[in-house]
């Protein structure tokens, strides 16, 4: 970040899911009292239509956050392809009073020149994007899920000015279409979805015809049906330069989340007992973290198969 | 408009010539391009020898290195552009911002073309890429509209391309991460989706399993057409009802709008395929060349013997009927 | 598309050596003719590909490189890396790189195993070949060949049309 953090920071990633507005807020104010959160991104994400959902909160969680000493990102949606998806992402790129994280080039566009983050789905794969990015403005860069770990390293390594960070927690984004499956799946469409993503607010679970929970339908984003954690990894990524690990909501006890990883941060805790913490906050899904270790997303690699520093 | 056409090896390549493309897109034999398929591509000598080729005939040639580059091995990247260049390529393109700023740096003069991989689905995210490396071109993701088509068009700053004709991604192009999940690779790193690799027929009983990696991805009577199981065209569970959750297994063929994409200003026409054959090469390019040559009323007689090409798919003129979202 | 019963029960008793010398020879002419093909393979030319036909009462296990056919009744588990069964005309079509990339999974009138992606590696390294059989194996037939070739098209084209490929 701007002053130069000996000690990682945490962050709560946007909330992917389609909660209802005063959930939302309440989940937020619980994050802002009580979290060892650092930071956090706030904002709709995924489908424009939530928008108004969680628009009327805004402002006061915003206030809650920052009178409790935590600071506010706000995230720009996802996939712009409507004439008033692309006015918002003007007007929330166009204000100075927060720092925005760009979820597309259009953000991208209209933050140059100006200190902003960039998050995960934007593609940055190399150290040459990522200093491209850095050179235009980009403080924050969250990189992409899918990356392996030494693809993370030679980036850190090589762009030094840039404040790294990883999705450490939570159901992976792994797709985003214009189409809604989660309307489709309820035989409803796009247009006229009656808001269906809002009784799933985990997520609707997919299962293959073998019966084996594979993916979860996020409204018009998929995500993984395994809970990402790199919980055992966070000492390496560290060491790779590593310096902000993102947590992102899921319906558990995300204080408790919090401080876990925070515990594991600061040497007060060792990563398996961590992530047997986590397995017992969190049950419904198992974890993965085969990403990072270059394997099959969803798998799980045990924390003896140790990622070379 | 110009028609784009695909081509995953030389004997493809003169085919398209032959049957009528503008252009002919292709891709070096490694991970550089997103149809890193074995034994498809070219090596630097055929590249050279069809760019001239099609030189000789008036037809350019644009070169796909459209997979993000692996931190560290930036150089294969790198090189391909080089050698693109030094080949005599019409246009690269490009979906990685690192690559294009290379590009742009180190071949002012070379045409760059946005991959449809690079996401760009909105005029801020068109413009963003005009700006910053001086793309000519941008292909557009096939989530968009007719409409919106036709907005995006008269507001760019550069020519748009569409995709009419061939496979279709239900997911946003180039942020899905969807392959990589269950196989370990991903058409952004590998430039593979649902790689053969992973891919096995299991029979069971009487049925037939398609499996990706792990998992079942579709079961089939016997006799039925077999699928490849590409992840988002399987069928799936959700809360006890089985269904094709993200798409049918459908293919696009938006060539019904043709009258309506030459009046939104699109500047090309796009065909997949370059998995597929000389054969699909030769049969798509000639019948849509022709169509294209005909009165509009004239052409839904000549563009209905491809669906043979399509044959055991059924097709969908995808996100350019909104309906279909 | 399955060859003419006649032809079919002619077949039959042919010994399996005699099948093979006549393999053997148009394989050697064929990789002679092309020798891209190995090439483009790269790795996956040292695989043993199975070609089981449906309507003969044989089937050939191939690898390119370094050459080898032969020929079995029928392909055992362990014989081939990768091995697709179908009618013969359709396998000769495969050959001849006349079968799309992606309908050779799901048209189903070949059926793919094992090793898929040395199954495709070996389609698409065939499609950029031109491999044409008429005009590659008259030359076996000495002074005869313009004859034979005639006679290959002639069938080729009656069995495989209208379908050419897919």
């Amino acid at each position: 970040m701007t002053a130069p953090h000996t000690r990682p920071t945490l962050t709560l990633g946007p909330v992917l899911f389609h909660w209802d507005g005063p959930a939302w807020r309440d989940f937020h104010f619980r994050i802002a009292d009580e979290a060892v959160i650092d930071e956090v991104y706030v904002g709709e994400t995924v489908c424009s239509k939530r928008q108004p959902f969680i628009e009327p909160h805004l402002p006061e969680v915003i206030d809650r956050f920052t009178s409790a000493g935590k600071r506010v990102i706000l995230s720009s949606l996802t996939l712009i392809t409507l004439e008033r998806e692309l006015r918002a992402t003007r007007d929330l790129a166009g204000q100075d009073d927060f720092l925005v994280e760009a979820n597309d080039l259009a953000a991208l566009r209209h933050l140059a020149g100006r200190p902003h983050a960039v998050g995960p789905i934007v593609n940055v794969y190399n150290a040459p994007t990522a200093a491209l990015l850095a050179q235009r403005g980009a403080q924050v860069i969250c990189l992409p899920p899918e990356l392996p770990a030494n693809s993370i390293r030679q980036i850190a390594s090589a762009t030094p000015q840039v404040a790294f960070e990883v999705f450490a927690f939570g159901r992976v984004p792994l797709a985003i279409s214009a189409r809604c499956a989660h309307a489709r799946a309820r035989g409803l469409h796009k247009d006229n979805c009656q808001f269906v993503c809002g009784q799933d607010p985990d997520g609707l679970r997919l299962d293959t015809l073998d019966a084996e929970p594979f993916l979860a339908i996020n409204g018009v984003q998929t995500v993984s049906h395994a809970c990402q954690s790199l919980v055992e990894d966070l000492d390496d990524l560290v060491a790779m330069g590593v310096r902000r690990f993102r947590l992102s909501p899921q319906r558990c006890d995300m204080v408790a989340v919090a401080q876990i990883h925070r515990d594991v941060l600061d040497g007060r805790l060792k990563a398996m007992e961590a992530r047997a913490s986590l397995a017992a906050l969190y049950p419904e899904a198992p974890f993965s973290n085969g990403f990072l270790h270059g394997v099959v997303g969803a798998a799980w690699v045990e924390g003896r198969h140790r990622l070379p520093r | 408009m110009e028609l784009i056409c695909p081509a995953g090896n030389s004997a493809a390549y003169r085919e398209a010539v032959e049957a009528g493309a503008d252009a002919v897109y292709c891709g070096f034999r490694n991970e550089t391009n997103a149809r890193n398929f074995p034994g498809l591509n070219f090596s630097r000598d055929e590249m050279a020898a069809a760019i001239a080729f099609g030189h000789s005939r008036g037809v350019m040639s644009f070169v796909a290195i459209n997979t993000f580059m692996r931190a560290g091995s930036e150089q294969l990247w790198f090189e391909a552009v080089d050698d693109a260049v030094t080949a005599g390529a019409d246009a690269v393109i490009l979906a990685d911002m690192g690559l294009m700023a290379y590009t742009a740096r180190r071949h002012p003069a070379q045409r760059i073309h946005v991959s449809v991989q690079a996401a760009a689905a909105s005029v801020d995210s068109v413009a963003f890429l005009v700006e910053a490396f001086g793309a000519k071109r941008v292909v557009l993701p096939r989530v968009l509209s007719l409409a919106e088509v036709r907005n995006l068009t008269h507001q760019a700053p550069c020519e748009t391309e569409v995709f009419v004709f061939g496979g279709l991604c239900v997911m946003a192009e180039g942020r899905c991460s969807l392959s990589s999940y269950a196989t370990g690779l991903s058409p952004n790193m590998n430039g593979v989706c649902s790689p053969a690799s992973h891919v096995r027929y299991v029979p069971q009983g009487t049925e037939l399993v398609s499996r990706l990696g792990d998992y079942t991805i579709d079961r089939f009577a016997a006799g039925r057409p077999a699928g490849y199981p590409t992840l988002c065209k399987g069928r799936f569970s959700a809360d006890g009802r089985v269904a094709h959750s993200f798409e049918d297994p459908v293919s696009l063929d938006a060539l019904g709008h043709l009258e309506e994409l030459r009046k939104a200003g699109v500047k090309a026409l796009k065909i997949e395929g370059r998995q597929r054959g000389k054969a699909y090469v030769a049969e798509v390019v000639s019948t849509i060349r022709r169509a294209l040559e005909a009165r509009p009323e004239a052409r839904p007689a000549i563009l209905s013997r491809l669906s043979r090409v399509s044959e055991g798919q059924r097709t969908t003129a995808g996100a350019y009927d909104k309906r279909w979202r | 598309m399955q060859i003419p019963a006649a032809i079919r029960l002619a077949l039959v008793p042919a010994p399996l050596f005699l099948v093979e010398a006549g393999a053997r020879k148009a394989f050697e002419v064929v990789l002679a003719r092309h020798p891209s093909l190995v090439d483009r393979l790269g790795a996956y030319a040292e695989r043993t590909f199975g070609f089981a036909s449906s309507d003969l009462p044989f089937a050939f296990v191939v690898t390119p490189r370094p050459a080898t056919i032969r020929v079995v009744r029928s392909i055992e588990p362990g014989m081939a890396d990768a091995c697709a069964e179908g009618p013969i005309v359709r396998l000769l079509a495969l050959l001849e790189g006349r079968v799309d990339g992606d309908a050779l999974f799901f048209a189903r009138d070949i059926v793919v195993s094992g090793d898929m992606e040395a199954m495709l590696a070996l389609r698409n390294a065939l499609d950029d070949c031109e491999v044409d059989l008429p005009t590659d194996l008259a030359g076996i037939a000495g002074p005869a060949g313009p004859l034979v070739k005639r006679a290959f098209e002639r069938i080729r084209t009656r069995l495989l049309d209208p379908t050419t490929w897919n």
